[in-house]
């Protein structure tokens, strides 16, 4: 159907916003078309980007150091692993510092956007129930977030590198961001998951700290991929492999810190975790985001 | 409203058609669901889901140029109705069509960050009303004048009152340069001078917006504000007409309901 003729309205109006037509049909749980939620999407970034910046900004507004925990957080969760792992291993051992500092950031980025995207949406109560947009935008604006407060950990990271590990340079390194992108790609898509599970079940937010920290101590940040082969059985390594987070983190620092180029699986295993996680999390979401809005009351 | 383009036939094109829209909400018991409810129901073989009809077959047109008030006694459907306009609760059976972009003004209030200060919620307002981040930056300026919060404007909003909070709240609203505006009893918070102000400003939307939809108990508003009238009872169409007729009707009928419920207290 189009609009009747002579909808245009006279009074001055910018291009863009002329006669924008909705139909509401009856589709509560199901997908809309997919190609038009998506141009929306895009086309609304700027306010998941703003969404994301006022949280930061409202985050640390009544502390005593501000914005600069953005870099004291890092530094003092990478002191307490390293106090923790000095002990169990009882050595003192600086590269593994810079080691587990390059995996707890990374990892992290990832944690972060699961834990708060969890409940990005259930607690954005008003704005959801007020206005119409993708609610998309509510967990990737929390992958965004996440993704900012990654940022000033890599020039603390560089620091220890520089310190630590001064013979490791190579053109390389560039191809970390291969990784990385798996990662915030993945990130997205678990974010978008849990943030839809947990309308539904408001106890995940709960559970969700202790799998994310199950999950770093499974994957190769405590140790490194080396450290297992031999040590476990042929099936038990497959099991440690399949975990997403071998794969991108292993895949990111091996390229960052040992100068090795990762395996083909890395490469692989690292894509395809990270597109399925965006695309069942992201198909999960939208068909059921129609309904959140009644769920939330 | 003489500005508007007539079709040929003499009647204005149409801004919004629900067609035997019905809403029907299925919620869950618990505030809070949780799996925990979820395993002891399980257990019960209950289910936890309860059935709210909001809306039951409501159809009407709205053509370009109208100021529609919606009045109804409290749970009438009155909000989830502007919901479903806006597209932020979908029909369960029949269709809304609208033609142009929505700005809405909902009970409850815009989901404001509370340690934002006001200059900087209108801007995340705009955009999560869907413009552009330059076309926001051009109008936060006027916004924030037309608010007259003065130096308030840029301290926290957790520092605001309801009735300051309101002003930012019902200027984002208004300079969205909507198509359709719907207000939904939107000044109940303001002061005299902001009520009297925010009327002007919804009069002269009213001439330059496609159609307003305005829902409020302040029955002598619908009359002063609206061209037409819905009144909704139980998420029924009662009556559909002029305000003054509409209002009259509605005011006749929570009479007779309250002689009603006075009979059965003897």
């Amino acid at each position: 159907m189009t609009a009747p003729n002579g909808a245009r309205v006279g009074r001055a109006r910018q291009t863009e916003f002329e006669p924008i037509y909705h139909h509401y049909g009856p589709h509560r749980a199901g997908l809309p078309p997919l190609i038009p939620y998506f141009r929306e999407l895009w086309r609304r970034r700027a306010f998941a980007a703003e969404m994301s910046r006022a949280s930061m900004r409202s985050a640390n507004t009544s502390t005593f150091f501000g914005q600069a925990w953005l870099i004291l957080n890092p530094l003092l969760l990478a002191a307490v692993y390293y106090i923790l792992v000095t002990i169990i291993r009882r050595q003192n051992d600086p590269a593994f510092f810079a080691h587990l500092t390059l995996g707890i950031f990374a990892f992290q980025l990832v944690g972060h956007s699961i834990t708060s995207g969890a409940t990005s949406v259930t607690s954005s109560g008003k704005l959801l129930l007020n206005t119409p947009f993708p609610r998309l935008l509510i967990p990737l604006s929390a992958v965004r977030t996440a993704f900012f407060r990654f940022l000033p950990t890599v020039p603390v990271y560089f620091v220890f590198h520089a310190i630590f590990l001064t013979h490791v340079w190579s053109a390389k390194m560039f191809l970390a961001l291969y990784f990385l992108a798996c990662m915030v790609v993945f990130a997205m898509g678990l974010a978008a998951f849990f943030a839809a599970v947990q309308v539904y079940f408001r106890d995940t937010s709960s559970f969700l700290p202790f799998f994310v920290r199950i999950w770093m101590y499974l994957s190769p940040i405590l140790w490194a991929p080396e450290h297992i082969m031999g040590r476990f059985s042929g099936p038990i390594i497959t099991l440690i492999q399949l975990n997403p987070m071998y794969s991108m983190v292993g895949g990111y620092t091996e390229l960052l810190q040992n100068d090795a180029f990762p395996t083909p699986f890395m490469w692989i295993s690292a894509a395809v975790w990270a597109l399925v996680a965006a695309v069942i999390g992201f198909l999960f979401f939208i068909s059921r985001e129609r309904e959140f809005a009644v769920r939330l009351v | 409203m003489s500005s508007l383009s007539v079709s040929s036939n003499g009647e204005t094109p149409l801004a919004v058609k629900v067609d035997d829209l019905s809403i029907t909400y299925r919620t869950t018991f618990e505030r809070k669901p949780t799996l925990r409810q979820a395993l002891v129901r399980f257990g019960r073989g209950q289910r936890a889901v309860r059935e709210v009809e909001a809306i039951k077959n409501v159809s009407f047109e709205v053509r370009t140029g109208t100021a529609m008030g919606i009045i109804g006694s409290n749970g009438a459907g009155k909000s989830t109705l502007m919901r479903a306009m806006a597209g932020i609760l979908p029909p369960t059976s029949g269709s809304i069509e609208v033609w142009g972009r929505a700005s809405t003004l909902l009970a409850l209030g815009v989901g404001f960050n509370k340690n934002l200060s006001g200059r900087e919620n209108i801007i995340l307002g705009g955009l999560a009303a869907g413009l552009s981040r330059n076309e926001v930056e051009e109008r936060a300026e006027e916004v924030a004048e037309w608010t007259e919060l003065g130096d308030f404007i840029d301290m926290p909003m957790r520092t605001y009152s309801s009735g300051m909070s309101a002003r930012v709240e019902f200027s984002v609203a208004v300079h969205m340069k909507p198509d359709i505006l719907m207000i939904d009893e939107a000044l109940s918070t303001g002061d005299a001078h902001f009520r009297e102000k925010a009327n002007a400003k919804m009069a002269e939307l009213r001439d330059s917006a496609r159609a307003m939809f305005l829902v409020s108990h302040g029955l002598g508003s619908i009359k002063e504000m609206c061209s037409e009238a819905m009144w909704l009872d139980k998420g029924k169409l009662m009556m559909r007409g002029k305000p003054s007729d509409v209002v009259n009707a509605y005011m006749k009928f929570v009479k007779v309901k309250k002689r009603e419920t006075a009979m059965e207290d003897l």
